[in-house]
């Protein structure tokens, strides 16, 4: 009873946070263009998607800020993390605090700071601001995923590998960084999914013809939403979903696991 | 040696943060404490207390704090029933709460208008079962809906996180010594999580508090709330001055929560990932 | 997890090769700034292709969310398409470029009339030439209505609570209040001002939401009997659902008028001018309406199209003759827009 209550329970929850999904997927279907009414069944929006040249090119500017961004900021803020870890608990706290501000800052006040400060430096808007923009919104969420794996630490298994002959970067790769690695990918992974999601800041510090997918459904907000998006964001959807469940399924994902542990 | 070593390592870091956190924000307060002529003013901070402003910042508070509410209710027995689950599921179940966020964000709440109208997909079913239909879009109930629904992986992930961590031993121990499961829960896992609960607390109550794209999309605009206002003086009304004034006085809470979980999290375990 | 990311760089990889073919453009290129969904893709390929330019687009959401960045000279912009007043904002603050009206001879084609109106905002007709007009009025479902409205008072009757949709923007909100009072919809008279507020206020217990852009969907949708709502929206709301009609109000309305301009500091300026050329080319206007369904103010276009419904369509081509008190938007200074704002802001907090 217990057991069927709690399934209950996530299946509840389940249905809520995907109703919306449902819903997007449902409206990529219709040939209607409006959300409102449903014109009949189509698979016009897809067929017509990878057409479009300029939804495809916000698709790749989107991937690729967010993997570049994602990545670099998971190297600037796992070292940072590791640095800060080891000052005194007044910087520390310090520190922590100045990360923590672009995280909880309202997104339209970071956004339109950071276009003044690129202007100040004349930096010309494009692909690189939105780049930095990036990577500076998410290096928090890597530092605050890592930093408890690195209080874990016991910092003598890395003096003994020390002890033994091994070299500071080697005694690091083998002893410390396979400890923080969970933390690691999961920062990279939020870093990933915040770059995705954001279209406020992008929309501050972007450039004449570089646009985003957010960016992109933003500015079709006036007019109505391309139903082409719906179709896009279905494909991105499933696709992530059948990976998902690859990853889980197959076999050696358990070998990947204890490599982590 | 080798920790001076390491401290050096963070100043990549540091000199990003300065470019990129510091710098931008002392623009913030420059535009913020002075006016259109460039002289020095606090006017745009406290203009905070003109009944507009004080009125749209209480309603903002009142319906992201009735939402944080909401979401922790929701949100810990969830967390408590994945914890419960056998370990080879975890990453899993967190990516299965990540993936709606990479739907955009746009889209999923335009989504919830489509659900939730007068003649919208939930109340067409309604009818059809002959229930009555329920009419919440355009009110403080749909704001407070649609910050639930984008807020809830914020607060479910970091007491997940926590709620994992929580050696087995110690449960079986109490357990082993008379508690019953309700005397477990309030003295052992309950007080070990409070990092996580307040870390969700303030992933989901200071977005709540800055949005303003679910108030206008599920709220009509029929309400306005700080993030709304801040918005309008940056986009609409030009006026940057007051719209950074604003952003300081928001700031402000941002620091109070900052420093709540500083206190109650002292080793940083209830961080969100 | 790691697997995961290895198959997103793949994926990456695979499409990115996709894009590597690029087109040479030997004439330059031209920066284009226009409000989002408002061209049709297709036009933009063809003046490619014709001109050998290449067209980096941009689109913007709001007149007030485009001027910042214009100003800040962010990114350099050649062809802007911004409304009346916020042109002349533009204009006041020398942002503009003077045309040069030799190198855009396909500027004949647009109505005597449109030149005429846009002298309000852009005297002499030195910076800007029309893209898309139109007025503000309102549309409403005969499934839902009675009666036939005819006037914005409607808009304050009791029996449509809950079944109404108003703008969400300052001026349009405003106009609706002061034309129902008789008023200029560019009066910074603080009377007339605060009785236009107390009317937003007393309206806004029946209003179900303000919107903007959401009017078109909702009404599709049948979620209100009546909105207010851009003529060009209305045509393609009418092609999605028949039981909408729309009205310009007895009491008068906004005729704007989206017009592209040339900033000052254009890089581009003749690829520029080639562009709004182009765009005024009959069969490329045409081409547009289609597309957009804003009323064009291309008078060589309209000749083109072989729709009778259309072309006397109230919401696409009004004959503006017929009705009185139209006036278009005036950029009313700093002070002006503070006091609206402030204002509006009163309306929408209570």
């Amino acid at each position: 009873m217990a057991n069927f209550l709690k399934k209950l329970y996530i299946a509840l929850i389940f249905i809520f946070l995907y109703s919306p999904m449902v819903v997007l997927f449902v409206l990529s279907f219709n040939s209607s263009k409006s959300r409102a009414k449903w014109g009949g069944f189509t698979l016009q929006w897809y067929t017509n998607l990878l057409s479009d040249s300029s939804i495809m090119e916000a698709l790749l500017n989107t991937l690729l800020i967010a993997l570049i961004s994602s990545v670099v900021a998971t190297i600037i803020g796992t070292i940072a993390a590791l640095a800060i870890n080891n000052f005194r608990k007044g910087t520390r706290t310090v520190l922590m605090g100045i990360t923590n501000i672009p995280m909880l800052n309202a997104e339209i006040v970071t956004g339109i700071s950071l276009m003044l400060l690129f202007i100040f430096f004349k930096v010309k808007f494009g692909f690189m601001t939105i780049l930095l923009a990036h990577i500076s919104f998410n290096i928090p969420y890597v530092i605050l995923s890592v930093m408890p794996r690195i209080k874990k630490i016991n910092i003598s298994t890395y003096e003994a590998a020390m002890d033994l002959g091994a070299s500071p970067l080697k005694a690091f790769f083998k002893v410390v960084f396979p400890d923080i690695l969970p933390g690691v990918f999961s920062g990279l992974l939020m870093a990933f999914t915040m770059s995705i999601d954001d279209f406020i800041i992008t929309h501050f510090t972007k450039g004449a013809g570089v646009d985003t997918l957010s960016t992109k459904i933003y500015s079709q907000v006036r007019k109505g939403i391309d139903p082409k998006m719906y179709a896009l964001s279905s494909i991105i959807f499933i696709t992530v979903l059948i990976l998902l469940i690859l990853i889980n399924v197959i076999p050696n994902g358990n070998k990947e696991k204890a490599i982590k542990k | 040696m080798k920790s001076k070593f390491i401290k050096w390592l963070s100043l990549p870091y540091i000199i990003w943060a300065i470019g990129f956190i510091i710098i931008p924000l002392l623009m913030v307060f420059y535009f913020g404490l002075t006016d259109k002529n460039s002289h020095f003013t606090i006017s745009n901070v406290l203009a905070i207390f003109q009944p507009i402003h004080i009125k749209s910042l209480l309603i903002a508070l009142l319906l992201s704090l009735i939402s944080t509410i909401i979401c922790l209710l929701i949100s810990y027995p969830l967390a408590m029933i994945l914890s419960s689950f056998k370990k080879g599921n975890d990453k899993m179940m967190i990516l299965i709460f990540i993936l709606p966020m990479w739907m955009n964000f746009l889209l999923r709440t335009l989504a919830w208008q489509t659900l939730l109208e007068n003649e919208g997909i939930i109340n067409t079913v309604l009818s059809l079962v002959k229930l009555p239909s329920i009419n919440i879009i355009n009110t403080p109930y749909a704001i407070i809906l649609g910050m639930i629904y984008n807020f809830l992986p914020f607060m479910v992930l970091p007491i997940y996180n926590v709620l994992c961590k929580i050696d087995g031993n110690l449960l079986n121990a109490s357990r082993d010594l008379g508690a019953n499961e309700i005397q477990t829960f309030c003295k052992i896992t309950l007080p070990l999580s409070v990092p996580g609960i307040i870390s969700g607390i303030t992933m989901v109550f200071v977005p709540a508090l800055t949005t303003f794209v679910i108030s206008d999309l599920l709220g009509g605009s029929k309400i306005l709330l700080i993030g709304n206002v801040i918005e309008q003086e940056f986009t609409l009304n030009s006026n940057w001055h007051l719209g950074s004034g604003l952003s300081i006085v928001l700031m402000i809470f941002i620091v109070i929560s900052m420093l709540i979980s500083a206190i109650f999290d002292k080793d940083g375990e209830g961080n969100t990932f | 997890m790691r697997k995961l990311f290895l198959f997103g760089l793949l994926a990456t990889l695979t499409i990115l090769p996709l894009f590597g073919c690029g087109k040479t453009y030997e004439n330059g290129e031209v920066y284009v700034y226009n409000w989002g969904e408002y061209i049709d893709p297709d036009v933009i390929k063809m003046f490619e292709e014709e001109y050998k330019i290449q067209v980096i687009y941009d689109e913007f959401e709001t007149n007030e969310m485009m001027y910042p960045k214009v100003e800040a000279n962010a990114v350099q912009y050649d062809v802007v398409c911004p409304s009346d007043y916020m042109i002349q904002k533009m204009i006041e603050n020398d942002l503009l470029a003077e045309l040069n009206w030799d190198n855009i001879p396909n500027s004949t084609n647009i109505g005597e009339q449109f030149y005429l109106t846009s002298e309000e905002f852009d005297p002499g007709n030195k910076y800007s030439v029309p893209y898309c007009w139109g007025t503000v009025g309102i549309l409403y479902n005969t499934d839902k209505v009675d009666e036939p409205i005819t006037k914005w008072s409607q808009l304050w009757d009791e029996k449509y609570k809950n079944q109404i949709l108003m703008q969400n923007s300052v001026r349009d909100a405003f106009m609706v209040a002061q034309k129902l009072n008789g008023f200029s919809m560019n009066s910074v008279d603080p009377d007339e001002l605060k009785i236009a507020k107390d009317c937003l206020l007393e309206q806004k217990p029946l209003v179900q939401a303000y919107v903007v852009d959401q009017v078109r969907d909702k009404m599709i949708g049948n979620e209100a009997a009546i909105g207010v709502i851009y003529s060009g929206e209305a045509l393609y709301t009418q092609r999605e659902n028949e039981k909408l009609i729309y009205v310009i109000p007895e009491e008068g309305t906004n005729v704007w008028i989206d017009s592209w301009v040339v900033l000052k500091n254009s890089k581009n300026k003749e690829n520029a001018e080639k562009f709004i050329n182009f765009l005024c080319r009959p069969d490329i206007a045409l081409k547009n309406f289609d597309y957009i369904t804003y009323g064009t103010p291309n008078t060589a276009a309209w000749d083109l199209i072989d729709d009778e419904d259309i072309k006397s369509s109230e919401a696409a081509f009004p004959d503006l003759s017929k009705y009185n008190n139209l006036e278009t938007y005036h950029y009313l200074g700093e002070e002006g827009d503070e006091l609206y704002n402030n204002l509006w802001k009163e309306v929408k907090s209570e």
